[in-house]
């Protein structure tokens, strides 16, 4: 199980040829606290950083990216009733949707943990 | 990049865990470590402290001065008292707005008037051309401006200064505190009972230490005082308000008393009184969404059920203490009534939503003792 970083604040947990994504810690914390959450339907296709889902917070509305070209398998249906899931626990029950990659080999542009710490480091 | 002014108390802020970012001119404080929605609870259930010190503090002096300042605002000014505070707006020819702004009455030459920040300047020049010259303008820049507002604001305010006690809604006194001289004014932007302190800068900093201190208290940015004043209905000048809008179609009728609805006598009367009769083409009015659950942001367009569009939400977000999204917007004067349903284009999507009051949470001034 491998797990990948886009620079748009994203994490990506592969296991064989299917992904969860959600979005980082840092991402949660930048946002504040989550009041809503819209997610994409079940066997959308999805162009890599095509815009998939909404997340809004007390302070504003953020798209949520594919981070890889894909099908969404599943959403987490729970962030409906939940949506402060997100700031709770955003790497794992606070998880947005399910993918079947469609192209592995997108996921070689994407950042490792030490290579996404850096670019956040660059950010702040 | 233009200059930005620094609060007198910005490294006070600092120091409090504030997050600045430009508004208005200023590096204002947007957050604490709170968090806006935890700024804005704590601000129901007891007291939020805002240094609004952006925002233009204002003197007008002379003779005639109540007659000069009446010509520029709908308020009746004649009829108030020393002391009385009145909300009112800068109107243009056309019945616009150019500021919102409250007026306190001090005698029958001296009024003490507070504009928006990001209008400061505009609202002054406007004055200056307006007004006679036997009136004199004063712009209170060394001075801050501390809010302090919630449920017990009153309480806590009256322990450090007794004369809070005796003040009600729309009342204000020039006092000292600690020996420094102070205008303590009984309004705000919360829809809180609650209270805004004018203070020298040099003696900004004592007050907030010593405001800080009390234990009902906790610093509260820019984010959570728009969702405080959204959920309870305050117009925003910039979005809810502008050179566009007329205090008819803004739903301000209220804030223009008896005599001169049928007198005029402001700029934009013509077109002011003649909606006051006759209705405006268009009006202010809360925004639900039907499900419930689904933020509606500023600049949303409103459609009716057979897609034309017929009005725009001008403020929109989350309300915390609602527990859910709250907006308010413009819409034609036939679709204006409580209970028209709408559709808000959403993400290219056609969502539900219901025209509403837009008070989502109940106001709750002290108008009496």
């Amino acid at each position: 199980m491998t797990v990948k970083y886009t620079r748009e604040h994203e994490w990506i947990r592969i296991e064989d040829d299917s992904a969860t994504v959600g979005i980082t810690f840092y991402a949660q914390e930048q946002l504040g606290d989550v009041v809503f959450v819209e997610l994409p339907e079940a066997e959308t296709s999805a162009d890599q950083g095509a815009e998939v889902a909404v997340v809004e917070s007390v302070k504003a509305a953020s798209d949520i990216y594919a981070p890889v070209t894909g099908t969404i398998i599943e959403s987490n249906n729970e962030l409906s009733e939940r949506p402060e899931l997100v700031n709770e626990d955003p790497e794992n029950d606070g998880w947005f949707f399910k993918m079947q990659l469609s192209d592995p080999s997108e996921l070689d542009d994407l950042l490792d943990e030490a290579g996404y710490q850096a670019f956040i480091q660059e950010e702040l | 990049m233009t200059d930005l002014h620094s609060l007198a108390l910005e490294s006070f802020h600092t120091e409090q865990g504030a997050k600045l970012a430009p508004f208005a001119g200023y590096k204002m404080p947007i957050q604490y470590p709170l968090g806006v929605k935890g700024e804005h609870l704590h601000t129901r259930k007891s007291v939020g402290l805002f240094d609004v010190s952006h925002m233009g503090q204002l003197l007008v002096e002379g003779p005639g001065v109540t007659q000069a300042l009446e010509t520029l605002v709908p308020a009746a000014l004649h009829e108030m008292v020393p002391g009385q505070i009145r909300y009112s707006q800068l109107t243009l020819n056309n019945g616009g707005i150019l500021d919102d702004l409250m007026l306190t009455r001090w005698n029958d030459t001296t009024w003490g008037l507070v504009v928006n920040g990001v209008c400061k300047h505009a609202d002054m020049d406007h004055m200056k051309a307006m007004l006679p010259d036997s009136t004199q303008m004063t712009y209170l820049d060394t001075y801050a401006l501390i809010a302090v507002q919630g449920p017990r604001a009153r309480d806590a305010l009256t322990r450090m200064m007794s004369e809070a006690g005796d003040l009600v809604f729309m009342r204000a006194i020039q006092t000292t505190w600690n020996g420094h001289p102070i205008t303590l004014s009984c309004c705000g932007y919360t829809g809180e009972d609650g209270y805004e302190i004018s203070i020298a800068n040099t003696h900004a900093q004592e007050l907030a230490e010593a405001l800080t201190a009390l234990e009902e208290t906790t610093w509260v940015g820019l984010g959570a005082r728009n969702s405080l004043r959204l959920e309870t209905g305050l117009c925003l000048y910039g979005n809810d308000l502008t050179t566009e809008t007329t205090p008819i179609e803004a739903d301000l009728l209220w804030s223009i008393q008896k005599r001169r609805r049928t007198d005029g006598g402001f700029l934009g009367a013509d077109t002011i009184l003649q909606q006051i009769n006759d209705g405006a083409p268009r009006k202010r009015v809360g925004i639900a969404p039907a499900d419930g659950r689904t933020p509606l942001r500023d600049h949303t367009i409103l459609k009716n059920s057979a897609g034309n569009e017929v009005g725009e939400i001008t403020s929109g977000g989350f309300g915390p203490t609602f527990e859910g999204p709250v907006a308010m917007g413009y819409v034609t004067h036939n679709m204006s009534t409580s209970g028209t349903e709408l559709f808000a284009e959403v993400r290219s999507k056609s969502l539900p939503c219901t025209v509403c009051d837009p008070i989502f949470v109940q106001q709750r001034y002290v108008r009496s003792l």
